[in-house]
């Protein structure tokens, strides 16, 4: 029982500790660095079209089919952004949680999830004959709190490729590696 | 009989704790730490060209290359507004967030005037070197150099 506690208050120290090192600095997070140049290759495919409205088009059709309600558009910069609420549970994450609790430490196990999308369109290629398309996904992660505990960029290369995938689909135009 | 002694130091503590929250949302409403036309200057780049889309699509695609989310966009007002948060209580690291305005509008004849504001952790930003380094990316993406301006 004591030690249970005593761990309890070094996790809690730990965390109040470290509290201080924030990911997004400002320091670095306004600099191009050349993983932000590989993530932009991975997320940009290039279509054989001049008509950039239409791909736009697209984007928030495909969007919409994938659940995802969008929030803000400006079609004539090409940005479209969108976003949908997800359950976030873990099975795995619970049974760990509740095993934790039994020895006095509480933490609540992740609920929800917001998972956010940014589109960006623009005229590419030689004499503007093609369109270049950018989507970057992000995730906000709520616990059964209501407690923020954590935002993160999706990198896996596969959701990129599936998206431009069902995009080209829809378009009936092959992508391009950018 | 009620001493008035305990009763007057509740209120001596109580009157500056009331105005303390009156004064604290009014300043920080309106706030202004650094002299107004030093911070613009900090903030503000011009640019030789008169393409305002370009320059807008320019300051999205750099906002997007950093990784920032993009909030709102208006190409009438010539506003663009981003932000970028990262956190994970698991691996101990807290919920940062910095946020970007970015306004467009014309300087003279010939020139765009760019400036950004930038929020961090519920704080702004007044240092010079984010903002440089915000500029340095942009003018990549613009194939124009930034004038600085008084």
């Amino acid at each position: 029982m004591g030690s249970s506690l005593r761990i309890g208050r070094v996790l809690l120290a730990g965390v109040l500790l470290l509290t201080g090192c924030a990911a997004v600095t400002l320091e670095k997070d306004l600099s191009l660095t050349p993983e932000l140049f590989a993530r932009r290759q991975a997320q940009t495919r290039r279509f054989d079209t001049a008509d950039e409205q239409r791909i736009l088009r697209a984007c928030a059709a495909l969007l919409q089919d994938t659940g995802f309600t969008i929030d803000e558009s400006e079609a004539r910069l090409g940005v479209l952004t969108a976003s949908k609420e997800r359950d976030a549970t873990d099975a795995v994450q619970v049974a760990a949680r509740l095993a934790l609790a039994m020895v006095g430490i509480s933490l609540p196990p992740d609920k929800d999830q917001v998972m956010r999308a940014f589109v960006t369109t623009r005229p590419a290629g030689p004499e503007g004959r093609q369109t270049a398309v950018r989507v970057v996904f992000e995730r906000f992660v709520f616990d059964t709190d209501g407690r923020l505990t954590k935002i993160e960029a999706l990198d896996d290369p596969m959701i990129y490729r599936s998206f431009f995938e069902k995009l080209a689909k829809a378009l009936f135009l092959e992508a391009h590696d950018f | 009989m009620i001493s008035d002694r305990p009763c007057r130091c509740l209120l001596a503590l109580l009157v500056p704790l009331l105005l303390a929250g009156c004064m604290s949302t009014h300043d920080r409403l309106l706030d202004m730490d650094t002299s107004q036309v030093q911070l613009r200057s900090i903030q503000s780049r011009a640019f030789d060209t008169t393409d305002k889309e370009r320059t807008m699509r320019a300051v999205i695609a750099t906002l997007q290359d950093l990784g920032f989310m993009l909030d709102r966009a208006d190409y009438t007002l010539g506003v663009v507004t981003a932000s970028k948060g990262r956190a994970d209580i698991y691996q101990l690291q807290a919920p940062a967030t910095l946020r970007i305005t970015v306004t467009v509008r014309p300087r003279g004849e010939r020139q765009l005037l760019v400036r950004a504001s930038a929020e961090y952790q519920r704080s702004p930003v007044t240092d010079p070197k984010p903002y440089q380094n915000f500029f340095n990316s942009l003018e990549k993406a613009m194939f124009l150099e930034a004038h600085q301006v008084d």
